[in-house]
């Protein structure tokens, strides 16, 4: 082992030096460690166990403390995770939490003006208003949108609050905008949410594969791991599908350079060749598999060629990837964002699946399938339903999901709503849009800059009819248009648990004190659940813990006996190691949760989202096989015109998480992408006259933003935004607009209801 | 044979539920959802319409394939009101309303392409069953995603406020 202290060069090279290694063999430990300047090992107090909360790839790491403030962040070479590693985010974010302008007292809008006051005032506010909209309209006119960076603990606590309390189905997440498609797709194929893969399928697979997925910037450390597998003794091939020449773009072996919105139609070309070349595993099809003759006629006329016109890419290399996933021995792909916010959504994010059904390549080392997560904690929002989802990845359409639950929570069934699909975050927008969500409750998230058509959410979220309450660490662009907004501790300052990506759960420790009268997320729910006075059916209050620990056992006693079953998982555990709930792969010997009767979805049309009927499912799948389902290619509903001709996408960079709340003021990342850019294609530059480092407009049907032309990284006719970046430090909707979602469409996957992000269309032109 | 009768009515039925389709898309452009996928069903009645309009010159008929887009003043009255009510809750109940005319055209042309199937096996015209085997399901696909829509709005326009 050795340690590398990272400076500068961690700026320059975010991945940090290789470690080679071959297949089958150990990653070898490399443990990254930052301290604040002027700080060394000995000068450390304390150091408290914890995983990064800045993306989801749950690296596992000790946070330093150093009078009373933490002083840096050590990674954990033990840890399955990241054997030491950690990303720039996580090496230097930490600094937020010493920022000086953090919220450190309630406000409540009084003429207008947010003005300080105590936690009485604050809470008794958001209790009256809440207490008059349930007699007045009912629980349908209150709504709660969290996160996907809270703790279980918070989530679950939530989760109770808003459909047994309270009674709403209007619970979601900003988990809608990162991982929707994910849980849509895993529930679509095996009935169930999950991930089936490993982190450590890197370590033995042959060819990976990386949908719409730059792995480089939003997992870093899994990126590490792969280039050491790449650098090492039988590397694995790599094959990316970006419409960008991201960093996985530069290394992969072949690169498919999709033009937004047909995933679908390059994914069904996949399909074809591999079944026309006889790359599928039969004897797996047909004991594992239902749906085989549908999807083998749904892609029968999808030929390279087809898709190539559709997608802009050579025919060629759509044969080349079909023949790397169709020849390989072991296959490990991930699936984001290029496939989650773009055009048919779950039905292109299920192809993925299919594949590897086809090929019988599931719950085997090297043979795994992860359907990545963006968000440090998204999994726990969608475990513990603060998605809306029903607890445990219960089914709201089977009966007997519903009673356990209610046996559970000691409530009436009928008090828990499952009467559809929760109401997803941009639905729960157009209801306070007409008016009859009269109060929302926004925990931990942006939306006044991370959702569509920002113009729209500014305008709903400042309605004088809609109480909004904002509960966060810092004055964000939402706070800023809320009634009330409730100071909130974060990561470090409070303790819980929270699961990665490939189920790996981590136990987060307190290591400091929350500043000023800020309290962890966890006490103002409680808190709320105490003044709203909710009972069960007893009379006795319906939220029976206290703390985190009493919290995390009743989600073990919800959550036992279902896949995500947390009841053999103790915060003694977590503190010697991360542990994967469900074993480190699902589905070995093809075994699902896609029982009837155990199921967490019956599953929808993929062209509608229409829901199945149980008995359509039962009938389609009676014994539990996992749903090999199929989906015709259509055009996007925006495609370029005349007006505006190019292809808009907006995405991530790795110095930055999120609206920039924190990592904008961690110093190192804030210098290193300090504003907003555009990519452009060289060719798009050229004929538009527009210089490297030129600012530029960007214009669609939903506004404008202005941004510095960077050249060359996007592929002709499309045009890349950062959605980083909002006003908080800079810009003004009005005078110089920089949040990428000015321009983004209102529209959203029918399945997973995931916002389209990566669909729409644009033109550039100079500022002059 | 009266075979070009189903033909004729089963387009007269999709075409009529494209023209539903557009309008209540327009009508209730405020709900993003319901304009986008009204848009995507009627391109796929569209397509139906095609196919049916190919079989129908084999019966030595016609039909008309396009539907009347806009609505003339009565859809530009329909837009005019959806702006209008795009901030008032009665919007649910005006969307639970077209839903349920949508639904009807959706199960007319359902029901259309059920006798015109049942016709094209007594026929023994195999290019005319396929076609109504592989239209049929979209239609029904459409039927379905008017149920849905119900569904998820009935809760909160009907009960909520």
């Amino acid at each position: 082992m050795h340690r590398v202290e990272a400076r500068a060069e961690r700026i320059a090279d975010p991945w940090g030096a290789r470690t080679p290694y071959g297949r089958g063999d150990d990653w070898p430990e490399r443990v990254d460690l930052q301290l604040a300047d002027g700080v060394t090992d000995d000068d450390v107090e304390s150091w408290h166990r914890s995983a990064s909360i800045l993306h989801s790839n749950g690296d596992a790491l000790d946070i330093a403390v150093k009078d009373g403030r933490i002083a840096g962040v050590r990674g954990r070479g033990d840890d399955r995770v990241n054997h030491g590693r950690l990303g720039p985010k996580d090496l230097f974010g930490w600094q937020a939490n010493n920022s000086p302008d953090r919220l450190t007292r309630p406000l409540v809008r009084r003429s207008g003006r947010l003005e300080e006051t105590t936690w009485d005032e604050a809470m008794d506010r958001v209790v009256a208003r809440s207490k008059e909209l349930l007699a007045d309209k009912g629980p349908g006119a209150l709504a709660f949108y969290t996160s996907g960076q809270l703790f279980l603990e918070e989530y679950y606590t939530l989760a109770v609050i808003a459909r047994a309390g309270i009674g709403t189905n209007h619970v979601d997440g900003n988990t809608r905008l990162c991982t929707a498609t994910a849980a849509e797709a895993l529930k679509e194929t095996f009935g169930c949410d999950g991930q089936p893969g490993s982190y450590t399928d890197v370590d033995h697979a042959d060819t990976i594969v990386n949908y719409g997925h730059n792995v480089a910037e939003t997992q870093a450390v899994l990126w590490q791991r792969i280039l050491d597998r790449r650098a090492g003794p039988d590397p694995p091939v790599l094959v990316c599908v970006d419409p960008r020449k991201t960093p996985v773009a530069e290394e992969a072996d072949i690169h498919l350079a999709p033009l937004p919105g047909t995933n679908l139609a390059l994914m069904n070309a996949v399909i074809r060749e591999l079944i026309e070349r006889d790359w599928i595993d039969r004897a797996y099809v047909e004991r594992h598999t239902v749906g085989f003759d549908e999807l083998a006629r749904q892609v029968r006329d999808c030929r390279p060629e087809w898709a190539a016109r559709i997608c802009d890419v050579p025919a060629s290399d759509i044969r080349a990837a079909a023949e790397a996933i169709g020849t390989t021995e072991r296959l490990f792909s991930t699936v984001l964002q290029g496939f989650y916010q773009s055009h048919q959504a779950t039905a292109a994010s299920v192809q993925v699946n299919n594949v590897h059904l086809l090929r019988g390549m599931l719950g085997r080392p090297g043979c795994g399938l992860l359907q990545m997560n963006g968000q440090p904690t998204a999994q726990n929002t969608r475990e513990t339903g603060a998605n809306g989802d029903l607890p445990g990845f219960r089914n709201w359409a089977n009966e007997s999901h519903v009673e356990e639950l209610a046996r559970i929570w000691n409530v009436d069934p009928l008090q828990i709503p499952h009467w559809g699909d929760p109401t997803h975050a941009m639905q729960i927008l157009r209801y306070c849009e007409e008016g009859s969500i009269g109060l929302l409750w926004i925990s931990c998230t942006n939306p006044a800059v991370s959702l569509p058509e920002l113009g729209r959410i500014r305008e709903v979220l400042a309605r004088d009819e809609l109480f909004v309450v904002a509960q966060d660490i810092f004055r964000t662009e939402t706070a800023e248009l809320a009634d009330v907004v409730l100071p909130a501790a974060t990561w470090g300052e409070k303790e819980g648990t929270f699961t990665n990506a490939d189920r790996t759960v981590h136990l987060s420790e307190k290591a400091v004190d929350p500043p000023g009268e800020a309290r962890p997320d966890l006490d103002i729910l409680l808190d709320y659940a105490r003044r709203m006075g909710f009972t069960d059916r007893d009379g006795q209050p319906l939220v029976k813990w206290s703390d985190p620990p009493s919290t995390f056992a009743a989600w073990q006693e919800c959550s036992r006996g279902r896949p995500c079953d947390y009841s053999g998982i103790t915060y003694d555990e977590l503190r010697r190691g991360g542990t994967q709930w469900g074993g480190e792969r699902l589905y070995a010997d093809g075994r699902f949760w896609s029982h009837p009767d155990v199921c967490e979805s019956y599953g929808k049309d993929l062209m509608t989202g229409a829901s199945l009927e149980p008995v359509e499912y039962r009938s389609l799948n009676p014994n539990g096989k996992a749903v090999l389902k199929a989906g015709a290619y259509v055009p996007p509903n925006e495609t370029p015109d005349d007006d505006h001709p190019l292809h808009l996408t907006t995405g991530r960079t790795i110095w930055h998480f999120h609206t920039r709340t924190k990592t904008g003021r961690a110093p190192e990342l804030r210098a290193a992408a300090p504003d907003v850019w555009v990519e452009l294609a060289r060719e798009d530059a050229e004929r538009l006259g527009i210089d490297e480092g030129e600012m530029v407009a960007i214009e669609s049907p939903r506004g404008r933003v202005e941004a510095e032309a960077r050249i060359g990284t996007s592929r002709p006719g499309v045009v890349f935004l950062p959605f980083h970046y909002g006003y908080w430090d800079g810009g003004a909707p009005d005078e110089r607009p920089r949040a990428a979602n000015e321009v983004t469409i209102t529209n959203w996957d029918p399945a997973s209801k995931q916002p389209l992000y990566k669909v729409g269309s644009c033109r550039v032109e100079k500022v002059t | 044979m009266k075979v070009d009768l189903a033909i004729e009515r089963t387009a007269e039925a999709e075409r009529e539920l494209a023209e539903e389709l557009l309008q209540v898309g327009a009508r209730h452009s405020a709900e993003h959802d319901v304009f986008h996928i009204t848009r995507t069903r009627a391109q796929v009645a569209q397509a139906n319409l095609e196919r049916l309009s190919r079989a129908a010159a084999r019966y030595g008929t016609a039909v008309d394939r396009e539907p009347s887009a806009g609505g003339g003043v009565i859809g530009t009255v329909r837009e005019k009101t959806s702006e209008l009510l795009g901030r008032r809750p009665e919007a649910g109940l005006l969307l639970l309303a077209d839903l349920e005319q949508l639904h009807l055209r959706a199960a007319r042309a359902s029901l259309a392409w059920t006798a015109l199937a049942q016709a094209a096996q007594a026929a023994k015209d195999r290019e005319l069953l396929s076609i109504a085997s592989e239209c049929h399901p979209e239609t029904l696909r459409t039927l379905r995603w008017t149920t849905q829509k119900v569904k998820e709005a009935a809760p909160q326009a009907l009960a909520s406020g």
